[in-house]
C-alpha cells in the first residue's frame, strides 16, 4: 500500500498571500467564513484545520501595516466554536509559549480536546520579542536564546498537568457516592522557568495530550520537534530541500526512542488549479499580481532596504542605493529577521538576470505558489512529493477566504482517493487517529 | 433600543457542573459522567434557549472546587474539575441562536490582552451574544498554580480584618484596571476600520486603529487588539458582588451586577448601596442593572429533594445566595415581590441539573408569562439590546 497523505487546511492568514481585493474574498473575521472553510476541509476528509496566531499587529516605519489583511480572532476561542460546527476535523491552535502560563494553557487545550471529543492540536510557537511583549504583563522579558528553554519547559509542564488526572478519574457512582478518584490533579513542577504546585482543574482529555505541532526550523527547533512534537509545520515546500529536511529531522528521532512514523512532516504549500495547464498558469500569474500590489512591492522593498522608498517607482528598476543595515522598518515579520544586506544582493542579482522591475522582482522572490496545474497534474505532484520522501502530507494555504479550498476538495481530493493515497472516510474519532499517532503513554504513578 | 419591556423581568441561569448542590450529581436525573462533554452542555443551553432566558453564565476557577474556601478539601464525593468557561461558551456559539453566553474568567492571573481577544472572539462567534464576568482570584494556594506572584493569606471569616480588607481592595483595583484595558482593546478598532481600498492598496484605514497605551500599577498594555471590533462593540460586562468594594468595582466596570439579597428589604438596601457606590465612583450613562442571585429547587417536591441531597452530602446546603425550594408559583411570587424593590433581573442557580433548569423553563417561565412579566419570544439581535443598551461608538472615534 502506498504511503498515505495527510492534509491540513490553513485559514488564510494576515500576510500578502491572502488576496483581499478579489471580488470573491469574504470576511476574515465573520464566524461564517471559518465555518465554511472548516466544513469544506471536513467534506474533503482533511486531518485538521489550522489557525495561526498574532499577538501584535505588524508595523512598518512605526505605523500599523495596512496593506495586508489585518485582524483575527483568538485561535482557541474560534476553534471551540468550530468544534460545534464540525464532527471529525482536527482543530489546531497556534498558541505562544512565552506570553502564556502552563496552567492556563494546559486547561484551555484540555478543554478544547474535551469539547471536540478528541480533536485538539497545539502549535507551539516561541515569539519572544519586546515588541510583542508590550501587550503583556511580563513585557518582552525573554532573551532570544531562552525562548526554546521556555517552550520546552512549558510543554513539559503542560504534559505533567494533563497527566495529573488519570483516564479513569471520573467514577460518578451514585450508590457509593464516589464522584472522582482520590488525588486527581495533584502536581508539583520545579524547574528553571516554573516553580508551581497545587491541583490542576481539568480532567485529562480524550486524546490524553492534544497533538503537538512545531514549526521551528533552526537547529534547536528541529531538536525540539524531534524530541517533543507529533507534527512539523515545515516551510520546505520545494521537493529537493524538502527531502533534505525530511531526512534530517526523521534521522533525529531514534535518539529520543521514537519511530519515524511518530512525527509527521507537513510543509505549508499553496496551489492553483485550472482546466488546462495554460489556464492554471494564467490564474497563478493573476494571483501573484494581486498578492503584490504596487504598494506591497514597495513595502517589501523598504523592509529589506531599511529605507523610506515611498517615492520609488514600483514599475522601474531596483533603487541604486544599497540597504541601510542598521535601520529596521518592519516589526512583526519573521522573514526580515535575517541578513538583509545579503538578501538585497540576491534580489539585485535576480532582477538583473531576468531584467525585472521592482514589482516583478518582488513577485518573483516572494511568490509562494507550490503546485500549479490541472487537478490531475496537482494530484500527481502531491503524490510524488510524498512517495519520494518530501513529506508526510501538506498544510494547504488557500489564497482566498473562505472559498479558497472549494476547488481543491471538489477536484483534487477525489483524484488522491482514486490513487489510493488519501482516506475516503475517517476511520477514528480523534485527530491522533487521523494522523496514525499512538496515544501518549500514561506515566506510571509509581514510576 | 426601545424594544425592552420595562415591565419584563430579566432571567438568567447560572450553569455549573451538575448543579449548585454539591450532591446534585447523585440525583437520578443527573448526568454526572457527561459533565465534560459537549453534548451535556449543548443540551442544557438548548433547554435554556427554549425557555427564552436572557443569558446563561458559566462558572470558572483557576483551580478545583472545594467545600473550604481557603484551600483543597480532599473530598471525592463531590464534583471536581471544570472546563475553561470562555471555550465552553464558544463551543455553544454555533449551536444556539438567541441566548446570551456569559463566561467567568479570572483577571488576577490572566493576561488582559488574551481575555479581551477571547471575549471579542466569542462576540464574533455568536454574532453579538457575548458577555463576560471578570472575577478576582484571591487565594494564595491558587496563586501557586501560576508561581508569578504570592498573595497573602486571607481571613475568610472576617473579610473586614486588617490585611484581608486591603488585599481584597487591591485585587479589585487591579480587576478594574483589567476591565479598563479590555474595554479599551474592544474600542481600539473603530467601526469601519476595514476599507479594502484597491486604489490605494490599503486593507484598513490605520487612522481608525488605536494604541490604548494603558499604564497601571500592575501592568501596561500597548494595543491595539488583534481582533476587530465585535458585533456589540462592548460585550456585556457583569460582576458578582457582595460588599461595598465589589459594588464599587461593578459600578465602575460593569453593565450588570449580580447580588445576593436574602429578603425584599435586603434587596432594597443592596440596591441603595449599589446606587451609592455608583455615585462614589462617578458612574455616568446607563445605570447598573441589578440582578438578585437565588439558588433554586423548583417543583412540588423541591424541599424534599433538597433535604435528601443534604443528607447525601452530610451537611445542609450553604450558599452566599438565598436558597429557595418551592413551586414555580411560589418562586414567581418572590420574583414579583422583589421586583417591587427595584430588582431588574434574577440569576437562578439550579440546585440540580438538568432537573431544576427544566423546572425553570417548563414551569417558572410559563408562570411568569401568564403574569405578563416575561417575554414570549426573543426579539433582540444582541445581548446588549436585550438590556436596552445601545451599541456604543468607539471611545477613540471622536478623536480621529
Amino acid at each position: 500500500m502506498p504511503k498515505q497523505i495527510h492534509l491540513a487546511a490553513h485559514f488564510p492568514g494576515v500576510n500578502n498571500t491572502t488576496v483581499w481585493s478579489d471580488p470573491n474574498a469574504g470576511s476574515q473575521i465573520d464566524i461564517a467564513s471559518f465555518v465554511h472553510l472548516a466544513r469544506t476541509a471536513e467534506r474533503g476528509r482533511f486531518d485538521f484545520f489550522f489557525l495561526a496566531e498574532g499577538l501584535r499587529l505588524r508595523e512598518r516605519k512605526g505605523l500599523i501595516h495596512d496593506l495586508d489583511v489585518v485582524g483575527r480572532p483568538e485561535s482557541l476561542t474560534v476553534l471551540a466554536a468550530l468544534a460545534g460546527a464540525t464532527e471529525r476535523l482536527g482543530l489546531a491552535a497556534t498558541v505562544n509559549s512565552t506570553f502564556n502560563e502552563p496552567y492556563e494553557l494546559a486547561r484551555r487545550l484540555a478543554t478544547l480536546d474535551h469539547l471536540s471529543d478528541g480533536r485538539a492540536a497545539w502549535n507551539v510557537v516561541t515569539s519572544w520579542d519586546a515588541f510583542t511583549g508590550e501587550n503583556f504583563r511580563r513585557g518582552g522579558y525573554l532573551d532570544e536564546a531562552d525562548r526554546y528553554a521556555r517552550a520546552r519547559e512549558t510543554l513539559q509542564t503542560a504534559r505533567e498537568l494533563w497527566d495529573s488526572w488519570t483516564d479513569d478519574a471520573i467514577v460518578a457512582d451514585r450508590e457509593s457516592g464516589e464522584f472522582v478518584r482520590p488525588g486527581q490533579g495533584e502536581f508539583r513542577h520545579r524547574g528553571e522557568q516554573f516553580d508551581i504546585s497545587g491541583l490542576f482543574s481539568t480532567p485529562r482529555g480524550p486524546q490524553g495530550h492534544p497533538v503537538i505541532i512545531q514549526a521551528g526550523d533552526s537547529e534547536e527547533g528541529r531538536e525540539f520537534a524531534a524530541s517533543d512534537a507529533d507534527v512539523i509545520f515545515s516551510r520546505h515546500s520545494r521537493l529537493e530541500e524538502a527531502r533534505t529536511f525530511y531526512k534530517d529531522v526523521k534521522s533525529r528521532l531514534a535518539k529520543y526512542g521514537r519511530a519515524e512514523d511518530d512525527l509527521k512532516i507537513l510543509p505549508a504549500v499553496t496551489f492553483v488549479l485550472g482546466a488546462t495547464e495554460e489556464e492554471a498558469a494564467e490564474r497563478a500569474a493573476a494571483i501573484r499580481t494581486a498578492q503584490v500590489s504596487p504598494q506591497t512591492a514597495l513595502a517589501f522593498l523598504e523592509s529589506v532596504w531599511g529605507r523610506d522608498l515611498s517615492d520609488h517607482d514600483p514599475d522601474g528598476p531596483l533603487p541604486a542605493a544599497d540597504p541601510d543595515p542598521d535601520e529596521k522598518l518592519a516589526k512583526g515579520w519573521a522573514r526580515f529577521n535575517t541578513d538583509r544586506a545579503a538578501l538585497a544582493r540576491q534580489w539585485r542579482k535576480v532582477a538583473e538576470e531576468k531584467n525585472l522591475t521592482t514589482r516583478e522582482l518582488v513577485i518573483e522572490v516572494t511568490s509562494r505558489q507550490t503546485f500549479v496545474g490541472t487537478p490531475a497534474a496537482v494530484a500527481a505532484q502531491l503524490d510524488e512529493f510524498v512517495q519520494t520522501g518530501g513529506s508526510d502530507g501538506f498544510i494547504l494555504a488557500p489564497h482566498l477566504t473562505p472559498g479558497g479550498l472549494d476547488d481543491f476538495v471538489d477536484e483534487v481530493v477525489p483524484l488522491l482517493q482514486e490513487r489510493g493515497v488519501f482516506r475516503t472516510e475517517y476511520t477514528g474519532p480523534t485527530l491522533r487517529d487521523h494522523l496514525g499517532l499512538a496515544a501518549p503513554r500514561f506515566p506510571r504513578k509509581d514510576a | 433600543m426601545t424594544t425592552v419591556h420595562r415591565d419584563h423581568v430579566h432571567l438568567a441561569v447560572a450553569l455549573d457542573g451538575a448543579g449548585w448542590h454539591p450532591a446534585a450529581w447523585r440525583e437520578a436525573s443527573a448526568r454526572p459522567a457527561e459533565l465534560f462533554s459537549a453534548r451535556y452542555w449543548s443540551d442544557l443551553v438548548a433547554e435554556a434557549e427554549r425557555g427564552l432566558l436572557d443569558l446563561v453564565t458559566f462558572e470558572d476557577l483557576l483551580g478545583q472546587q472545594s467545600s473550604r474556601l481557603e484551600g483543597p478539601d480532599g473530598r471525592t464525593d463531590q464534583v471536581r474539575g471544570r472546563l475553561d468557561a470562555v471555550l465552553l461558551a464558544a463551543r455553544l456559539a454555533t449551536v444556539t441562536s438567541h441566548i446570551g453566553l456569559v463566561p467567568a474568567t479570572s483577571v488576577t492571573h490572566t493576561e488582559p490582552f488574551h481575555v479581551g481577544a477571547g471575549i471579542a472572539s466569542l462576540d464574533h462567534a455568536t454574532n453579538g451574544r457575548a458577555g463576560w464576568r471578570p472575577q478576582i482570584t484571591a487565594w494564595p494556594h491558587l496563586a501557586a498554580h501560576f508561581g508569578r506572584r504570592t498573595l497573602p493569606d486571607l481571613d475568610v471569616h472576617h473579610l473586614q480584618a486588617p490585611g484581608t480588607r486591603e488585599t481584597v481592595a487591591e485585587l479589585f483595583a487591579e480587576a478594574a484596571d483589567a476591565v479598563e484595558v479590555v474595554r479599551r482593546l474592544w474600542d481600539s478598532w473603530e467601526d469601519g476600520a476595514e476599507i479594502r481600498d484597491a486604489a490605494t492598496g490599503r486593507f484598513i484605514d490605520r487612522d481608525k486603529l488605536h494604541y490604548i497605551d494603558f499604564q497601571g500599577a500592575h501592568f501596561s498594555v500597548r494595543g491595539p487588539s488583534i481582533t476587530p471590533r465585535s458585533p456589540q462593540g462592548q460585550p456585556l460586562v457583569t460582576a458578582l458582588a457582595h460588599d461595598r468594594v465589589p459594588y464599587e468595582f461593578a459600578a465602575r466596570s460593569a453593565d450588570v451586577v449580580y447580588t445576593t439579597p436574602h429578603s425584599r428589604a435586603d434587596a432594597a438596601a443592596i440596591i441603595a448601596e449599589v446606587e451609592e457606590a455608583a455615585v462614589t465612583v462617578g458612574r455616568t450613562g446607563e445605570p447598573l442593572r441589578v440582578f438578585a442571585d437565588l439558588l433554586v429547587f423548583v417543583g412540588a417536591d423541591a424541599a424534599a429533594r433538597k433535604e435528601r441531597l443534604d443528607e447525601l452530602d452530610g451537611a445542609p446546603l450553604a450558599s452566599d445566595a438565598l436558597i429557595v425550594a418551592g413551586t414555580a408559583a411560589e418562586l414567581a411570587d418572590l420574583i414579583e415581590d422583589w421586583r417591587g424593590a427595584g430588582v431588574d433581573g434574577f440569576r437562578l442557580r439550579p440546585g440540580g441539573l438538568p432537573h431544576d433548569l427544566a423546572g425553570i423553563t417548563g414551569d417558572l417561565v410559563p408562570e411568569l408569562q401568564r403574569r405578563g412579566i416575561f417575554r414570549t419570544a426573543y426579539a433582540e439581535a444582541t445581548l446588549r439590546e436585550r438590556f436596552g443598551l445601545a451599541r456604543p461608538a468607539s471611545r477613540y472615534a471622536a478623536a480621529s
